[in-house]
Order: C-alpha cells, then structure tokens, then sequence
C-alpha cells in the first residue's frame, strides 16, 4: 500500500501538469488573438477563484458536482465501460432528488435529506441501467446509447418543469424543496454545502471500493482484460453492469447535490456541462480518485474564476470549456506530452 | 394527402442531410481505423464557421469553403493525435466535442454578443434544377453534393486501387503494410477527408436549413450520423438509407410539433430515442471493420 | 559464386533485449538457404529487418551485390524481396485476387481493372502449377490454401528472392509436403528461396545450406549435405538436447474427468460433434491437431465458456456440464489458457493481483463482506513467487514487465495454486524459450507423477509426443482417432489431416 502510494506520487503528474499548463497557455492565445485582455482576464479568473474567502467557497461549491461527475466516469472507465450520458444521469438524480424533496412533507431532517439523496442516486443508476442492459442484451455500444440518453434526460426534465411539476411564475423550475431535505450551508454566505465533504467522502470511498473489496478488484480485472477474468470465473457482463449502476449512482447524487445544496429547487438547464467536466477532471486525475479530487478542483476554480472573468472582463465563460477540451486532447495522447517533455529536458 | 406525402418525403431528405454527411464522413473514418466520435463537435464548428466566414465576407460560397475548411482542420488535429501519437480515440473524439461546443459559443459571443445565436446571414441560394426540384424540392447545391458524395464514395471503395487499399487498411493494417501500403499516410488522410466531409453537414444546418448559428444547433445529429452509418454497414448507400430513417423522424417530428398536440420536449425526444432502438434492435451484431486500436509499426 | 542476398553486421535491439547481434548472412542465387534456430532466436526479427518492417540499429544489406537501403516492405518488394509471415497477412474479408493485387493494381484510368487483375493471376497459376479459386473470399478459406494466396501475391509483385517464415507451423503434415514440392519447383525455375523453420526434418528435405541463430549470434553456416540432425540441434540449443524426457509412472485405471459425445454450437468459431474421452489418474492425454480444428472451443467448453448442446463433463464422477466457470475451478479444474496475453494473464495488474485472480471473493483472501484481506494476500503472492521461482522484483511488479516464461509461471502459479485434479494445458509453451519450456514440460510431468491428470493441448507434435501417454486427434471438431505417441508421424499426419486410419 504504501510503495504504492509512493510510486503515485514519485513521478507526480508530470505530463498532466504539462498538458493543464499549455492548455492555459493556449487559452491565453486564445484570448490575445480575439482581442481580450488575456492577463486581465486570467487575473480576474485567478481572483474569481482564489482571491477571497467567498471566491475559495464558489470554487469548491463548483468543483463538488465536478468530483462526483469524475468520480462517476472513473467508476466506468475502470470496468471498460465509456459512459459518457454522465450529464443525462446527474439531470435525472437532481430530478428525482427535487421531487422527493418538494413531495414529501413533514418528514424530519435526518430521514428526508437521506432519502431525497439516495433518490437522486438511485435516479441516476436507473437511467445508467438502460444503456447497461442495451448494452450487455442487445450489443449496443454505450458510447452512443449513452449520448442519446443525455439528450433524452435533458428534454425530459425540461419537459417536467415546464409542463407537470412547474412551479407558478415564468422560470421553468419546481418549487423549492422543504427545508428539511436542504443539505446544510458550510459556509455562508457562499452556497458551500455539505455536499463537498460529501463528495470527499465519496472519493475515499470510491478508492476503497476500487482497490480495497473484491468486487473493486473484479470491476478492475473486467476493465482490463475481459478474457482473462472470465476464465477465472467472473461475470464481465454483471461486473459491467454494476460498474453503470455505481457510476450512475454516483453522477446522480452529484446532481441531487447540486438541487439540494445549491439551487434549493430543479431549475431547467441548471448544468452548464458538469457530465463532460467529469471525463476531462477524470483523465487529468489518472484515473485515480484521490487524482480526481485536486483535478476538480483545478476545474471548479476554472468555473468559478470563469464567471468573476466574464463580468469583470466580458471574456465569455465558454473560455473555460476550451481550455477543458484542450486539457483532454493533450491528455489523451500521452505519447505527445511524453516527446514533449523529452525534447524540453533536452533528450 | 399526395401533396402531404410528398412534402413530407421533401422534408426527409433534407433532414436526412446532415446525419448523411456525418454518417458518410464517419464511415471514411472507420475505413481507415479510426472511430471518430468527434463528428459531432465537428459539425458544430463547421456550421460556425460557414456563418462566420459569410458574416466577413458576405458570400456563402466562401462560408460553405470554410466550413468544409474547419472540419478538415480538426480532421487533421484528430489524425494527428489518434494515428501520429495513438491516442484513445474516443477520448479525442471527446475532447473535439467538447471543444466544438466551447469554441463556437465563445467565438459566437465575442462577436455578435450572444452566446445563444449570431445575427442573420446570407444563406446558400437555392438551385434551380427542372424536373428534379418537382421530386425533391427546393433545394441548395449542397443536396446534390450530397448525391454526387454517395456515388463517388461508392465508386472509389469499391472500384478503384485506392479504395481497396483502404478496405485493407481498415480490416488488416498488417496485411496492408506488408503489401506495401502507407497505412499511417492512408489513415491520416482519410480521417481528415471523413471530417471534411462532416464539415459539410455543419454548413447544411447553418447556411442551407437556417441562415445563422445557434448554440449546440447540431443537438446529437453527429452521434445520430455514427449510428446510421453502423445501421448502414459502413457503405454509402447504405448510410443513405440509413440517414433517411433519421430524416423521417426529424421529419415528423416538425410535423407533429407545427400540429401542436405535443409539448415539443416530449418530439424533440423521438430522434434519440430512434437513435437507441436502431443500435439495439437491428444490429445487434453488426462488426465493425476494424477493432479501433492504433496502428503500431514497431 | 554469385549472391542473391547478402547481410553484414546487421543488428537490432528491442529494449531490454538484443535480438540480432552483428549478423552476416550469404544467400546465394537459386538456392533454398534455411535459417534454423530456436524460438527467441532472432530469425523472425532478422527476416522482418530486411523485409524492411524493422530499421536495422547497424549493418547493411546487399542485393545481388548492390548496396540497398530498405526502410519499408515497398522497398522491399522494388527490390525483388517477398516474404510469406508465420501469421498469414492477408485481409479476411477481402476476396483472393483483391488479397493479390493489394498494393499494385491493375488499373485504367482511376478504376480497378479486375479483368486484367485475373488474368494475370491466372497466368501465374498456370505458370506454378497452383490452383485457387480467385473469387473466394480469404476467410472462407483453409490456412493451407491462405498460405498459397501469400504465395501468389509474392509472386505477382515479380519477387526472385522469398522468404518463408516458419510456414509449416500451422500445416498439417500432409500441407507440409505439398509446400514443399511447391518450394522445390519454385526453386526449378529458378527462385532463391530463404526457409525459416525450427524443425530439423524440414531443413534436411528441403534446403541446400543452413545458418543456425542462437540468441541473437549467428552460430554457423553449413551445407545440409555435412550435417547431421544432431550437429544442427546442438548448434541451435548449445548443448546435448534431451529428445527423450522420462514419463514416469503407468496411467492409473480411475477416471478423473471426462467428456462424454459432448456437442456445441458453432457460435464463434467451429462446433464440436460428439467428442468424447476419458483422462485417468498419472496420465498426460494429449490432443493434437492442426490448429482452427475445434481446440479453442473444446478448451471453452471445459472451462465452462461455451454452452453444451449434448452430452456431459463429468469431474471426479460428478456431472458439471452446468456448473459455471467458478464453480469448476473450486472442483479442481485448473486451466492454462491458450493465449497467456489475450487469456491468462492481465498485463497491467501487479504479479500479486494475477495470482490472487479468481480467488479473491472467498476467505481466507476476503475478510468480512467485500474487503480484500492485504497481509494474507502478500502471504500467498510471495509463497507462490518462492514455490515457482518466479523471478520478479516483487509482488507489486507489474506483469507486463516479466519475461514470457515468468508470465507463464504466474499464470501456472495461480492454477496449481490450490487443490488440482485435473489440469487443462492449451498450448502452454508457444513462445517460450528453451528453459523455459523445460520447466513448463518437467512441472506437467510433476502433476502427472503426484496422480493428477493432465489434458494438453497443442498444435506442437513433438511436444505433445514427448509429453502424452496417448494422443487424440481433433479435426473439425470432432475426435478423429487415437494413437499412441510412439505412432509414426505419417499416421498423425493422416488424422491431422482427417483421414481416419479405419476408412
């Protein structure tokens, strides 16, 4: 365990940091050549996240949805699976979430907050359940099917908050959730909730889960080699499936999270994209939940410094999902960064 | 009701178009190995692009080049990055998607100061055809392009050299390099063409279906395009068909929706939903020509 | 003496291994030159070196005398060099004459001209005196006849020096002999051929001279004609070679496992029909047969992979024709898969993870409902690591980073790792080098002597003859025959080829 640690941290995220520092990098050209003040703008980011006590509480109210959403797509990565409908299945737990929460009355705190959670979990495992059966029953790949349930999930909420569960005005939302289902604020006046510890817990327990339980270790041995863990007599086509429901599971308490500590309701489109803020945070992080939860939080700081940069400056959030998607591609071929550390060190 | 049906058979095809030129664009890309779940933002940033370059200049001949221009250019990052450096594929894919969504609302707002759409702009003219536009309606060049796409693609996989060649690549690397094939130069050149190709759906949805970019104005129909193209079996006749399924939905849907009897959430969900029966229904065992790892001459 | 080809000083190292170390090699004009060696000699890197799917490190290499510099197997080809893989490279799905012309087709204008194609083709089988159906496509076809279409696709590139790397492993022996006529024509009209092969029979039939590889070192070159079976298989292992190991006891009378007329469906691959045998206490059963002959899914059906249509397996007199796979294994049913990559081992797990595989739901590994139990887990690692010899730097190493036969030894580590009665071997020392094969033979040995029984299969006639107290022979999917491993190898060749002896 702990050479293990050790050989974690031996060579410490070289190739990501590189790959977060050109990112940035190319960011900033990105801004320079459309006319932005780039340094402006990144002093405003840098603000926006880091500057103040309230800036830290908005980037760790931002990173917390996104270690869930890592979280989830390390659970399905990790048994083969590509789940990229995370986004669909954080909509459908914040939904379920919501409605458990505006439903029931009179329920007292410690048992509504713990059921509207595991709601909005079990919201997302079922909606990861789908594209898991296609896919074990009918072959169907998830890359796909799971996409198309995203889309899905999407119009369906908004269709629920628009038409059935709409709360009186003109936002298309439900009502406001009871009192006793809200996670607790940790940090007024910031929306900090008790989903961030919440999520950090998740993250040991994910670890645990992966490298502790013998199912972790199957999930595992699935994820890298099917064959050979068949011939040794584990179900591939059970462990696939579990590795979808816990990654559901996991994406949609991130979204209950976000309606019961944040939002207070199920407000259309409340998800600027936290679904795919999960893959890239998931990658840059090694696949690794502990590696996940510095990642978030470099990517809830993107989101949180975003937005002070976008009033500050008028440089459009969308910023930030450039440099996220530029954060994958140069993770995703290792062999790059690789030369290019070499070239740089002069070998 | 001939009328109704013939109208209706209009709006399919040219619903069809852009799944066709992603599912077309897909398939070259599966020739040669690489499986490009990128199309999506691909188009994305093509349909900003082809209103963009019109925005500039004024002409939608010169937004139709760069939109075709853009998708070859993220075709060539895509090549790069999956054949050059053998990176996941679908991770790239990803990241090209979500690049396309980021860099088109961001440009989008840096210049019409609006996020959720740009101004109006040119379109591409209609082209009058005799006879042919009484079958299928008015249309812009970019229908028989489309036309013209699936008689070449046929033509060049499976009548010339250079077709074989990629046949071969895609199934066997192996085989095609021992034969004296270039299979990195192949799989380079033809990921980029494929995204070229997909390009063009983007310039159908903003300078020939609308005449101006709206944010995520695509909404799936690149994934919609890899579907049609596994349904079609990775030829192009029948990606044809297969994009017509998917035009008939967006079709209808329209239909149902100008009706008013549905909340247009719940149609807007119909192509989806096809999208997932199509790949779990009717091929369910469909093999792709090739198992999407990098070529890796030692 | 005129030189078809010629190599000087050639070398090439992979990390961590130097696969061809200053090589000189003269071929010369017409002759059938064999390369012996064993596996892991360097022959295979050498060929792919001057078939230009390497870059040498150092060293030249000359064509009819003239320098020539070959970074591609196009190079190769222009300079008249064709070569036929031990893995066959053709496209499966395309058709024989597509197969041919890949890479140099026939053409008007932009389009194919498959007329012209076939014709072409057709003149060159008239020429060799081959036959093939052009139209068929690759996959339908016996490796036999694929073999012939890389032939063909040698020659229509007009290629006067061939090289044939290790061809006949996957032929029958009767497909041996009729390559062989073929390379003795062929070399009539005047080829140079170059004849890889780790088979002694095969070079004193066929070749002129012979250069013997060892590690990576050219040992020698000598005319077939001064040597003798035992001077080239001295030279290629560098010492005495054993041919006969000591089987030890007499197969006990009791039944251990057996298959009764079991039959499967041909989902993915060839069905079996009514296969049936019987493996006793102190036996070695081996199952020979050319391989794509139903070994795989035989392999899988015992594994409990593939579902049985008909019959039954019975182990230790009980039925487990419907256990799943886990519920064998517990019934001691151990299993070294074919392909220790793709099946026996996970190449990205730690040596420990391999060998806990399989074992880590139950206690003593499992402690309480889902937790792994870390202090007995590295126990049983390192224990396995000393009784097997293992030699990693620890369990934590991953085992990607091990040579072959210490993966192998993992992968028999783990299978042997807790109560045995019947072990299932396929293949188990393809690709392994001459140690550790020994090991692998003695260690089945050592099974069988403690009373176990052992089921191996193997596309390899001399080990299975060396090692089996009696040999079935599968050929499409069904058992074609007994024999007993003393047999003469004409009669293997007849079942491996599906005549039975009876008919």
């Amino acid at each position: 365990m702990l050479r293990r640690a050790r050989r974690f941290l031996e060579f410490p995220f070289l190739p990501e940091v590189v790959a977060i520092l050109t990112a940035f990098l190319l960011g900033l050209l990105v801004l320079f050549f459309t006319g932005y003040p780039p340094l402006r703008a990144f002093s405003a980011l840098f603000r926006g996240a880091f500057g103040s006590r309230n800036a830290f509480g908005q980037t760790l109210t931002q990173a917390t949805p996104i270690l869930f959403t890592s979280l989830s797509f390390l659970l399905s990565f990790r048994a083969g699976i590509f789940n990229i409908g995370i986004e669909g299945q954080l909509l459908m737990g914040a939904f379920v979430a919501a409605l458990l929460g505006t439903m029931i009355r009179s329920l007292p705190l410690p048992l509504h907050l713990p059921l509207a959670l595991l709601g909005g979990g079990l919201g997302g495992a079922l909606w990861a359940l789908i594209p898991a059966l296609i896919k074990t029953y009918l072959g169907a790949h998830e890359v796909i099917t799971t996409m198309m349930m995203s889309y899905i999930a999407s119009y369906l909420t908004s269709y629920f908050v628009n038409y059935p569960f709409k709360a009186p005005g003109w936002v298309a939302q439900t009502n406001p959730v009871q009192p006793t289902a809200l996670l607790p604020r940790i940090l007024p006046p910031t929306q900090l909730s008790l989903a961030f510890p919440l999520a950090l817990v998740f993250s040991v327990l994910v670890f645990y889960f992966l490298f502790r339980t013998y199912l972790g270790f199957q999930v595992r041995a699935v994820g890298l080699n099917p064959e050979v863990a068949e011939n040794r007599g584990i179900s591939v086509a059970s462990r696939q499936i579990l590795a979808f429901l816990l990654s559901g599971f996991v994406a949609g308490i991130g979204g209950a999270g976000e309606v019961l500590g944040v939002h207070g309701k199920f407000v259309d489109g409340f998800s600027p994209g936290y679904g795919w803020d999960g893959i890239a945070v998931s990658l840059v992080g090694r696949l690794h939940p502990l590696g996940c939860i510095l990642a978030s939080l470099l990517f809830g700081m993107l989101r949180a410094g975003g937005m002070t940069m976008a009033r500050v400056t008028k440089v459009p959030l969308d910023l930030s999902l450039i440099i996220q998607a530029l954060v994958i591609l140069l993770i995703a071929a290792p062999r790059l960064i690789r030369i290019f550390i070499l070239r740089k060190r002069g070998l | 009701m001939g009328i109704l049906s013939l109208s209706l058979f209009q709006a399919m095809l040219r619903m069809s178009m852009p799944v066709l030129f992603a599912a077309l664009g897909g398939m070259f890309c599966e020739r040669a190995g690489v499986v490009n779940i990128g199309l999506e933002g691909i188009m994305l940033n093509s349909a900003f692009f082809a209103v963009l370059a019109t925005f500039l200049s004024g002409s939608p001949w010169i937004g139709f080049l760069s939109g075709v221009l853009s998708g070859v250019g993220l075709g060539v990052v895509i090549a790069i990055l999956t054949v050059k450096y053998s990176g996941n594929q679908i991770v790239v894919g990803t990241g090209i998607n979500v690049f396309g969504l980021g860099f088109s609302a961001f440009m989008c707002q840096k210049i019409w100061g609006s996020r959720g759409a740009s101004g109006s702009v040119a379109g591409l003219p209609l082209l009058r055809v005799p006879y042919l536009e009484q079958v299928l309606g008015e249309n812009t060049i970019l229908i028989y392009v489309a036309f013209a796409l699936i008689i070449l693609s046929h033509l060049f996989l499976f009548h010339t050299p250079w077709g074989l060649r990629l046949r071969a690549v895609g199934e066997n690397p192996q085989a095609a390099d021992t034969a004296g094939v270039n299979v990195h130069r192949y799989k380079m050149v033809f990921v980029t063409l494929g995204s070229g190709i997909t390009g063009l759906g983007g310039v159908f949805l903003s300078l020939a279906h609308l005449s101006f970019f709206a944010w995520g104005m695509t909404s799936g129909r690149g994934f919609m395009g890899l579907a049609a193209m596994i349904f079609g079996k990775w030829t192009p006749l029948g990606c044809f068909l297969a994009s017509l399924l998917f035009g008939f939905t967006d079709a209808l849907q329209m239909r149902v929706q100008a009706l008013g009897i549905l909340p247009s959430q719940i149609i807007l969900l119909f192509p989806y939903v096809v999208t997932i029966l199509v790949l779990s229904g009717f091929v369910g065992k469909a093999l792709p020509p090739s198992d999407y790892k990098p070529y890796e001459k030692r | 003496m005129a030189f078809a080809l010629q190599v000087r000083g050639l070398t090439k190292s992979f990390p961590g291994v130097l696969a061809n170390d200053h090589i000189d090699l003269d071929v010369e004009e017409g002759e059938i030159h064999g390369i012996l060696g064993e596996n892991g000699a360097g022959k295979s890197v050498l060929m792919s070196v001057i078939y230009g799917l390497y870059r040498p490190d150092e060293g030249k290499i000359l064509v009819r005398g003239q320098e020539v510099a070959i970074g591609s197997p196009s190079q190769a080809i222009r300079c008249g060099i064709g070569m036929v893989h031990q893995n066959l490279t053709l496209v499966p799905q395309l058709r024989v004459f597509e197969n041919i012309i890949l890479g140099q087709e026939p053409r008007r204008g932009i389009f194919l001209e498959r007329q012209k194609a076939r014709r072409r083709i057709e003149e060159l089988l008239h020429q060799t005196g081959l036959s093939i159906d052009l139209n068929a496509r690759v996959r339908d076809l016996p490796i036999g006849l694929q073999q012939r279409v890389e032939i063909l696709k040698m020659l229509y590139r007009g290629a006067s020096i061939l090289i044939f790397d290790e061809p006949t492993t996957v032929l029958t022996p009767q497909e041996v002999d009729q390559l062989i006529t073929y390379l003795l024509a062929l070399k009539k009209q005047g080829k140079t051929i170059i004849f890889i092969s780790h088979k002694l029979r095969e070079v004193f039939a066929l070749c002129d001279r012979v250069t013997v590889l060892r590690r990576g070192k050219k040992v020698g070159t000598c005319a077939i004609k001064e040597a003798t079976p035992e001077s080239l298989a001295e030279m290629m292992v560098g010492r005495r070679v054993l041919f006969e190991l000591p089987r030890g006891r007499k197969p006990a009378e009791e039944v251990v496992f057996s298959v009764e007329g079991v039959s499967t469906l041909p989902e993915k691959g060839k069905a079996l029909r009514e296969v049936s045998f019987r493996v006793h206490r102190y036996e070695i059963l081996g199952i020979a047969g050319v391989e794509g002959n139903g070994q795989t899914e035989l392999a899988e059906t015992i594994v409990g992979l593939r579902r049985v249509r008909q019959g039954k397996l019975v182990l230790n007199g009980e039925d487990i024709t419907y256990l799943s796979v886990k519920e064998r294994i517990k019934r001691g049913l151990a299993h070294i898969p074919e392909d220790r990559h793709r099946r026996g081992a996970i190449l990205d797990f730690t040596v420990m993870e391999n060998l806990m595989l399989g074992f880590e739901d139950e206690p003593p590994l499992r402690r309480g409902l889902l937790t792994l139990h870390f202090p007995t887990l590295q126990e049983f690692a390192s224990s396995l690591i000393r009784e097997f010899e293992i030699a990693t730097p620890g369990g934590d190493t991953l085992v990607r980073t091990l040579s072959g036969g210490n993966q192998q030894k993992v992968v028999l580590a783990r299978e042997l790792s807790h109560p045995v009665s019947v072990l299932l071997a396929c293949q188990p020392t393809r690709g392994l080098d001459v140690a550790a094969t020994e090991y692998l033979h003695r260690k089945l040995l050592e099974l069988k002597n403690q009373g176990k029984a052992v089921v191996l299969i193997s596309a390899d006639l001399d080990e299975i003859r060396a090692l089996s107290d009696r040999v079935l022979v599968l050929y499409e999917g069904r058992i074609i025959g007994e024999l007993s491993p003393e047999s003469d190898e004409y009669q293997f060749g007849l079942l491996m080829g599906g005549k039975s002896l009876a008919s």
